[in-house]
């Protein structure tokens, strides 16, 4: 086989995760879906970052003998990649945590519903009304007199 | 349209990467520092295992880095699922039964071979892949196969702070015994022996041995804590 192509196959395959980790962050709804899409997109950019140090014709850093008998790849990307996955496991193992928080505190993880009750609540403390869809079509119709006002010319 | 939207986002951040991907010398990539640190490694450290060489010896401060962010992670997980005080009366109302027979059955078999894997492979970082973190992973899996089993009897978390705690300063005690020594901070110390022997690479396995057990006793009481 050819050694280019292998090399090739591989770097789309790190390229690849890390747009499908990118389309699953803007895309998912769901929060443990965005968790997850950011743990392909870390595996796709840890895959890119050791295929910095790879070299075809070499072997992995490693002696076996008292001598260098072969070339062997880059050691620092490696060492380097060790880091981002460790520190990987400690930011997901964070996020996680503060979902089960979310998940306790508003029964659910949809995004779109989180907003809606986050902002009820944001409204609700400081005692104004929920502010309208911006979204929202604003048609033909009068605005409905406020009742205040309509007490008060009364 | 947001769909379509992440989706040209996606396309673009691709092409932008395999624009860059097409520019490098692929797989004969041009090592200055790798090829001085591939000869210099070996007298240098002792160690067999170069990967090893430059977590523990040329980049140690990283590595004590990480330690502390890891532990911070930890912490702050910790935090995040401390216990409130309505989480801990319904503990109390749902006394936690055990698993079943197959699962209690496995554990039992299960933990003394992943104690021991766990420990072979921090214990032989500088001679084979693998390493404090990778063994650490493992030790943390034993305690929680056995806490999944057996979910009333917990861990001590008061024992896991203090595996942790020991096993953090000791790094940071050996670093200061270098500094004290006349060399850097973490400088390796001690006998480097021959090369390819498991008492060899002085220093390095034992800073090796603390980062196994801080990342054990750390994962396994975040696992803990995820678990109540």
């Amino acid at each position: 086989m050819n050694p280019p192509d292998l090399i090739t196959i591989l770097i789309s395959g790190g390229i690849g995760l890390v747009a499908i980790g990118a389309v699953g962050m803007a895309v998912s709804r769901h929060l443990l879906r965005l968790v997850l899409a950011l743990a392909i997109a870390e595996a796709g950019a840890n895959l890119l970052l050791v295929l910095a140090g790879y070299r075809w014709d070499a072997v992995a850093p490693i002696l076996t003998g008292a001598t260098v008998t072969r070339p062997m790849v880059d050691p620092v990307p490696q060492a380097l990649v060790l880091t981002a996955i460790v520190i990987g496991v400690g930011v997901q193992a964070l996020a996680v945590a503060l979902l089960i928080r979310v998940k306790e505190a508003y029964g659910t993880l949809d995004i779109r519903e989180l907003k809606t009750r986050v902002e009820q609540e944001i409204c609700g403390a400081a005692g104004i009304a929920p502010p309208e869809s911006a979204n929202k079509p604003g048609g033909g119709q009068p605005y409905p007199v406020p009742v205040t006002t309509s007490r008060e010319s009364a | 349209m947001h769909k379509l939207a992440s989706l040209l986002f996606a396309i673009g951040l691709a092409a932008l990467l395999i624009g860059l991907a097409a520019q490098l010398p692929l797989g004969m990539t041009p090592m200055v520092v790798g090829q001085a640190i591939l000869e210099q490694a070996p007298g240098e450290t002792g160690s067999a295992n170069i990967v090893t060489s430059v977590v523990l010896a040329y980049r140690g401060i990283d590595t004590l880095g990480e330690l502390a962010i890891l532990f911070a992670a930890a912490t702050v997980a910790g935090l995040v699922l401390a216990p409130s005080i309505h989480a801990e009366s319904r503990l109390r109302a749902k006394p936690r039964h055990d698993a079943g027979l197959v699962l209690r059955a496995g554990s039992d078999l299960l933990f003394p071979l992943l104690l021991s894997v766990g420990f072979y492979i921090v214990l032989h970082g500088h001679l084979t892949p693998g390493g404090g973190f990778q063994g650490g992973v493992v030790l943390a899996a034993a305690f929680f196969v056995s806490f999944l089993a057996r979910p009333a009897r917990q861990p001590s978390h008061v024992g896991i702070v203090l595996i942790e705690a020991l096993a953090g300063a000791s790094f940071i005690g050996i670093g200061l015994a270098a500094l004290l020594g006349g060399g850097a901070f973490l400088q390796p110390v001690l006998d480097k022996g021959t090369l390819g022997q498991l008492v060899s690479a002085g220093s390095l396995p034992l800073l090796y041995l603390a980062v196994g057990l801080k990342v054990g006793a750390e994962l396994s009481g975040l696992l803990a804590h995820l678990a109540e």
